[in-house]
């Protein structure tokens, strides 16, 4: 069955990062991505979901299938009320991370999808939009 | 709980990741294999992932920490099979993975590790 | 006389309507040069007539998104994708729903003939639900044409950069002509996908017929060499014009630990070498 068109995911657990990437799989697969473009999706999906639960102490992730023009794509919204990133500008920077990994969280989602923005507010939370078109 | 099995196969250790794996399972693996590489003697590690659909950072760095590690203890590591659309995406999230050897197959990784293992053994000057 | 609907007329006159229907488009089959069977056309025709009568019960033209439309949609726009495959234009395609309103019409007339109000009424009503179901098998075919025009798109890409095996375990890709992003994306995925399949050690990139190389496509090539090295294969970049050579050095672009050579020879050479081959004159 066929996903619908929009809908939340929660993030709060390491396993709920597992289910969030087969979901943006499934919905990939359904939209007709590319493997390779399916794969980028997934991974910048897994970055991002990470960082929410690992730095924004848990969040959720939002899922709608959009149309953009002739193009089909999907849109992920990664939201967390964590402390927020106080030096946006540093935390873009490759190679830099506040914990595990390699830095390559924020900077390498960005390079793997179309479209990214983020929002983010020291105390409240942060908000990260990503699209990825056919 | 859940455990990735790592099959021992005279001096080479072999571990095949099938499963999405959750973080805390990709870092039992490390502890695992770190423990394997010492309780056998292993020479070598082949970490197979064709089956594997994504690598992200966090998998990414499992697989740096476990090649440093093991050469640390006399292990050498090879990462083998990964598909094209991990391999182009693992890119350019910006993860080229420098100090990992790699092999097509199993198969031929496990050429790389003899004929490795044959020149060390000729060659006993530490280096 | 009681109300007729869409539905009991469909239901009453379904036969009639259908032959009148097969005439009209078998005539309109002249011109479409044999593309489609008779007998084809033939089983379209019942079952739109079918699907029809099933939803016309419930119809409410402005509405063929609603579930109880399922079925009819999917079957124009099966229609609609052997149509377009078959070579049929936009319009002759549109035709086959359109042609219908002419047999329908006149059994509505017969029907309520006597009741002008009802009968426009029921026409408009008519009208509105075929017009909507036209239009859904025109973006239908529209869709599959889009799809086309995408695979050969593509298609052509491909052929535009064949993998070649040159030797046992050896690829090479012969690069002609710009490399823009789009085609060296199209490049990179062929080449690591046909090194999958072929179990080659070693792809040699030959940049021979490639006329400038600038920071973008340097870094494409560099992301190859990256992407083949983590699936573990090598890579050798062969061709690299002194111009060339030139501009990289210019860019800044590091291509440590990127083996190149001057040209595809030298580099066959090598990777005959690396493999342990090696050639008897």
């Amino acid at each position: 069955m066929n996903a619908p068109v929009n809908g939340e995911s929660p993030l709060k657990s390491e396993h709920d990062i597992v289910l969030a990437r087969q979901l943006v799989r499934k919905l990939t697969q359904e939209l007709g991505f590319s493997l390779v473009d399916q794969t980028k999706m997934v991974t910048a999906a897994s970055e991002l979901a990470r960082n929410a639960f690992t730095y924004g102490r848990g969040g959720s992730m939002h899922w709608e299938k959009t149309n953009g023009g002739d193009r089909r794509g999907l849109k992920l919204v990664f939201v967390d009320e964590g402390p927020g990133i106080p030096n946006l500008e540093l935390a873009m920077t490759d190679g830099w991370t506040s914990g595990h990994g390699l830095g390559m969280g924020l900077t390498g989602a960005k390079r793997l999808v179309n479209e990214f923005a983020i929002d983010t507010k020291v105390g409240v939370g942060t908000r990260v939009t990503i699209v990825r078109w056919k | 709980m859940e455990k990735i099995p790592i099959l021992r196969m005279g001096d080479f250790l072999l571990v095949t990741i099938q499963i999405d794996m959750h973080d805390q399972l990709a870092l039992k693996l490390q502890d695992d294999l770190s423990n394997a590489i010492q309780q056998h003697a292993s020479k070598g590690v082949l970490i197979d992932i064709s089956t594997l659909e994504m690598v992200d950072s966090f998998i990414g760095r499992m697989v740096a920490d476990i090649s440093g590690m093991g050469r640390i203890l006399g292990a050498q590591t090879i990462l083998v099979g990964m598909q094209p659309a991990v391999a182009i995406t693992l890119v350019e999230l910006g993860l080229s993975l420098p100090g990992v050897a790699t092999a097509l197959n199993v198969e031929r990784g496990m050429e790389i590790l003899r004929r490795k293992i044959a020149a060390d053994g000729t060659d006993e000057r530490p280096g | 006389m009681a109300e007729a609907t869409l539905s009991t007329v469909l239901k009453k006159s379904g036969k009639d309507i259908k032959a009148s229907w097969a005439r009209d488009l078998a005539a309109a089959q002249v011109s479409a040069k044999g593309r489609i069977s008779a007998a084809e056309l033939e089983q379209q025709a019942s079952e739109f007539l079918n699907l029809l009568t099933k939803v016309a019960e419930f119809a409410r033209a402005n509405d063929i998104g609603a579930s109880d439309f399922r079925q009819i949609r999917e079957f124009l726009e099966g229609v609609s994708r052997s149509r377009a495959a078959q070579g049929f234009t936009s319009d002759e395609t549109a035709t086959f729903i359109f042609s219908f309103k002419k047999p329908l019409f006149a059994s509505l007339k017969a029907e309520i003939g006597k009741d002008a109000e009802e009968l426009v009424e029921q026409t408009w009503k008519a009208t509105e639900l075929l017009d909507s179901l036209g239009l859904h098998t025109i973006k239908a075919y529209q869709k599959t044409r889009e799809e086309l025009i995408n695979r050969q798109q593509r298609e052509m890409l491909e052929l535009s950069t064949p993998v070649v095996k040159l030797w046992e375990g050896i690829l090479a890709l012969p690069m002609i002509g710009t490399l823009d992003s789009a085609r060296t994306q199209v490049v990179m995925e062929n080449l690591l996908q046909k090194v999958v399949e072929t179990g080659a050690q070693i792809a040699i990139l030959d940049i021979t017929g490639v006329p400038t190389v600038d920071t973008l496509v340097a870094q494409h090539l560099l992301k190859t060499v990256t992407a083949l090295r983590l699936m573990g294969a090598e890579a050798i970049i062969s061709g690299v014009r002194p111009q060339i050579a030139q501009t990289i050095v210019h860019l800044g672009v590091d291509l440590q630990g990127v083996t190149t050579k001057a040209n595809l020879a030298d580099a066959l050479a090598l990777a005959l070498r690396r493999t342990g081959q090696t050639l008897k004159a």
